[in-house]
């Protein structure tokens, strides 16, 4: 609890976070940036975790240990899609997501 | 009492036969197949013989009368309570003797075609189709019910297309079996038919039921009336229509000349002997519906069996081809029969054309299938289906002159051979029934004695033709069946025949009438010498005869246009007026609409196709607006706030 | 100061976000996310959470930025330029964007949270560690399993995938 700053506050910054991340998504070009993005969008929901749990459910730690799963998501996800990247690379010679579009049609 | 469970092995051993020399028959010694063919036949033969010997002289009678057996039955196809096809065997007078008839004539075609077929490159697809076709003619007589008879019916005409067009390189005996199978398929269309008329009428498939005398069936139908007939009047037409297809009645005769493209056995066994009888078979099975339900159909039969008989006599005499006089000869016989059936009223003394029709068709099946083998072994010998290119033959093959001429004298109905006592039984049920019929059954009578005799003369007499090769006798494995069937011809006619074949079961007596009898050979006699006068020496005068006729000579001689009646109305009234608006509505409306349907599908996946562009940031643009779309519904209809 | 110092993390994390997805140098872009996660370590500092502030610091900044910076590394230039996204493609999507957040925002702002008294909440890092591997009613060890598991699959999965094909 913060003195002053009610919930809706964190929530406002989340939701921007969270369309930055998806603005992101949509029209960066190289991988690793797309995966940047999606970066930012479970923080984001992370911190929307983190504000229900403190402002809502003071007693409980739901939203912590979600956030605590989340971050572990994040990691495997992060490998696995850096692997995939990497194999990208060396089959295409480019991580450019436009051109890597073989299983069109 | 005999169970006759055996006599359901009679098509089943021709079935196997059928399948193993057509699986097996190439992988085997060539000769090999025909004997298999030919030991399954004798086998048949045997079985036939033997039910025909306990159902005629041991168990088949009760009180006097020959009764309907059906040793096995069993369903094949139900459709639902009441519509059921069953499969089985039916054992009564014309049944038996059918069996005996088919089996004996295909035994003599099949030892007979172990020497003819013996250069022939199908040797194995031929006895193959052989067994098929005998197996098809088994059931077709031994049905117990319309719609078994059917499926048989449509094998038989299946089997007689593959042996027509057994010669498949040359393309006449290809259009022969196109034309065969076309004419028949399309009567068959009339007997479909009516068999549905018949059996929605009368609620049942079966004979037994249907033919039961004193049964529902016969009064059924009767009474509503369609067009000025009544319907089950109207359904025994379309049967007959049907059995005239199949026997080759005016005017669905066409295919039968031409079905002589197929190799002789064939002609013989098919279109001499069995298939071609089919439909005489099918009335006579049918005879108490007719006689008693509907004796204008009946009348019909007998009108359209004598004007056929007339017609093809006539035809006979102006054609030079062996085997198509043999064909139109069939044609008037068969008309001889359908003229006796016609005659024929149900049960007792007016049953005597029944069975009348019934012994020609035995005593014709022999000595028909005589004279198809004979013609085979002449045009073995001279390679030639002329009878102008031959002459002078009865010094070089005197087992074949001999059984030919038997076989002459008994289609001209001379005594004591066999065709004189069916002949005059067949005239005397006419003249006592209907004086006009008898009197053009007499000139048929006398046609026939001359075309026979006109042949006969021609083959082995006449000219001394130098031949390129000198003929020769043919082989034993084909004279033995020739002799067979002369002993055959000679002797069926001493057969009482009325007590055994009858419409009711019951004998019939067959009195001798001298005042139909004596003009029937006269008027025969005269046939021959006719013909002796005309054609035993070499001479113009047929020529002479013929010109002088003129015109009506060509007429006949073109068969009285029938062939072009047909192709003009199919080619410039059915194909000009019919098929092209059909075929221009199928081309352009039906194609258009499927062409279009089909371009739109295209069009509309090709534009789509672009949403699969692969390019996942789109995907994700999508998805984005869709759950944007999504939420603002969501909220519009939670209204939570 | 507090509510100072909320302002100036939330200030942070916005621009440091938006410069993440707009930079066209990658490794500067990799650089300002780090900062965006920092902020928001320590806006989890504030709430006093601190298990998962050290959490978010060791794995994301420590862990998942080092990871992104060796990718860049194999596969990109340091100096190298990157593309910009085109006009419409950026119009099109700002649109959905704004749209989106826009909804959210009227979601958010129309809804009236209850108000909660303060309670008592134990954030220790002892209570954390037995509450994920209790099985009683409050536990956690069913996800914390899973996550383990898939952590396992993860690191198999990446290994193979990024393997050479030819040794497979």
């Amino acid at each position: 609890m913060i003195e002053g700053i009610g919930l809706e506050y964190f929530l406002i910054l989340s939701t921007i976070v969270f369309f930055t991340g998806i603005y992101g998504f949509l029209t960066r070009k190289n991988l690793i940036t797309i995966l940047m993005s999606t970066e930012l969008i479970l923080n984001a929901v992370n911190i929307n975790f983190v504000a229900f749990n403190k402002y809502l459910y003071p007693e409980k730690l739901e939203g912590q240990f979600f956030a605590l799963f989340v971050i572990a998501i994040a990691a495997t996800e992060v490998a696995v899609a850096i692997a995939i990247i990497i194999s990208l690379y060396r089959r295409l010679k480019t991580i450019d997501v436009e051109k890597a579009n073989e299983m069109k049609y | 009492m005999e169970s006759f469970g055996y006599t359901v092995l009679i098509p089943v051993i021709l079935f196997f036969s059928f399948i193993f020399i057509g699986l097996a028959g190439g992988k085997m010694n060539k000769y090999l197949s025909g004997i298999i063919g030919t030991v399954s036949l004798l086998t048949v033969t045997v079985l036939s013989y033997y039910t025909a010997y306990s159902y005629f002289f041991v168990y088949g009678k009760a009180g006097g009368v020959y009764q309907k057996i059906i040793p096995f039955q069993t369903e094949w196809l139900r459709f639902s309570e009441k519509l059921y096809i069953e499969m089985g065997v039916l054992l009564d007078p014309i049944s038996v003797m059918m069996l005996v008839v088919i089996s004996t004539v295909s035994l003599m075609v099949h030892i007979y075609s172990i020497g003819y077929m013996k250069e022939d490159m199908g040797y194995e697809r031929f006895f193959s189709f052989l067994s098929l076709f005998t197996f098809s003619m088994t059931g077709l007589v031994i049905a117990t019910n319309i719609f078994q008879t059917y499926v048989f019916w449509e094998l038989v005409g299946v089997s007689s297309y593959l042996l027509i067009g057994h010669y498949y390189d040359r393309p006449s005996a290809v259009a022969a079996s196109k034309k065969a199978f076309i004419v028949t398929r399309f009567a068959d269309l009339g007997f479909l038919i009516g068999i549905l008329i018949l059996s929605n009428i009368t609620g049942t498939f079966d004979f037994k039921i249907l033919t039961d005398p004193d049964g529902s069936a016969i009064t059924q139908g009767s009474s509503v009336a369609f067009m000025g007939l009544s319907v089950m009047t109207w359904a025994l037409i379309l049967v007959f229509m049907g059995c005239a297809g199949k026997s080759a009645m005016f005017p669905l005769h066409i295919w039968l000349p031409d079905a002589m493209e197929g190799p002789t056995p064939v002609s013989a066994l098919i279109h001499a002997a069995t298939m071609v009888v089919a439909g005489v078979y099918l009335v006579a099975r049918l005879f108490p519906l007719y006689a008693l339900s509907a004796p204008v159909a009946l009348h019909l039969v007998g009108y359209v069996g004598a004007f056929t008989s007339l017609f093809a006599a006539a035809i006979a005499c102006t054609q030079t081809d062996i085997k198509r006089i043999l064909a139109f000869s069939t044609i008037s016989q068969i008309g001889f029969m359908m003229l006796g059936l016609g005659v024929s009223g149900y049960g007792g003394e007016n049953g005597l054309g029944f069975m009348a029709s019934m012994f020609h068709l035995f005593n014709h099946a022999m000595f028909k299938a005589l004279l198809f083998l004979c013609a085979g072994s002449i045009i073995h010998a001279v390679h030639n289906n002329d009878m102008n290119f031959t002459g002078g033959l009865r010094k070089f093959m005197p087992v074949t002159h001999i059984t030919f001429l038997i076989a002459c004298l008994a289609i001209a109905g001379i005594p004591p051979f066999s065709g004189f006592f069916s002949k005059d039984e067949i005239l005397v049920a006419a003249f006592e029934h209907d004086k006009f019929l008898s009197v053009v059954m007499f000139a048929v009578a006398g046609l026939t004695a001359f075309y026979m005799f006109r042949l006969y003369f021609t083959v082995f007499w006449n000219k001394d033709t130098q031949y390129q090769k000198t003929p020769h006798e043919s082989p034993k494995v084909m004279a033995y069946p020739l002799m067979f069937l002369a002993a055959a011809s000679a002797l069926t006619g001493f057969i009482p025949f009325g007590n055994y074949v009858t419409a009711d079961g019951s004998a019939v007596e067959t009195p001798f009438h001298w005042n139909v009898a004596v003009p029937a050979v006269a008027v025969s006699f005269a046939g021959i010498l006719l013909a002796m006068k005309l054609y035993k020496k070499e001479s113009d005068m047929p020529a002479k005869i013929s010109s002088s006729l003129g015109e009506l000579y060509k007429i006949v001689y073109k068969k009285f246009y029938i062939d072009e009646i047909y192709i003009f109305v199919t080619k410039n009234i059915i194909f000009k007026y019919i098929s092209v608006p059909v075929a221009w509505f199928d081309r352009k409306v039906v194609d258009n609409t499927m062409n279009g349907i089909a371009a739109l599908t295209n069009f509309v996946s090709v534009k789509i196709k672009s949403f699969q562009s692969g390019q996942l940031q789109q995907y994700a643009y999508v998805m984005v607006s869709g759950m944007i779309v999504l939420i603002l519904i969501a909220l519009y209809f939670m209204k939570t706030f | 100061m507090e509510k100072a110092m909320f302002y100036i993390l939330s200030g942070m994390i916005l621009v440091f976000s938006l410069l993440t997805v707009t930079s066209r140098r990658i490794l500067r872009a990799a650089v300002y996310l780090l900062f965006v996660l920092l902020g928001s370590a320590g806006l989890f500092f504030m709430l006093n959470f601190n298990f998962l502030a050290a959490v978010q610091l060791t794995v994301y900044a420590g862990g998942i930025i080092v990871l992104i910076i060796f990718s860049i590394m194999l596969t990109s230039h340091v100096n190298e330029k990157l593309e910009a996204a085109g006009a419409k493609k950026s119009v099109f999507s700002f649109l959905a964007v704004a749209a989106g957040a826009a909804v959210t925002l009227y979601a958010i702002l129309n809804y009236s949270f209850p108000s909660v008294s303060d309670r008592v909440n134990d954030s220790s890092m002892k209570t954390i560690g037995t509450m994920l591997l209790s099985y009683k009613d409050d536990g956690y060890v069913l996800p914390f399993e899973v996550i383990s598991i898939l952590l396992l699959a993860a690191m198999v999965g990446a290994i193979i995938i990024a393997k050479r094909e030819h040794k497979l």
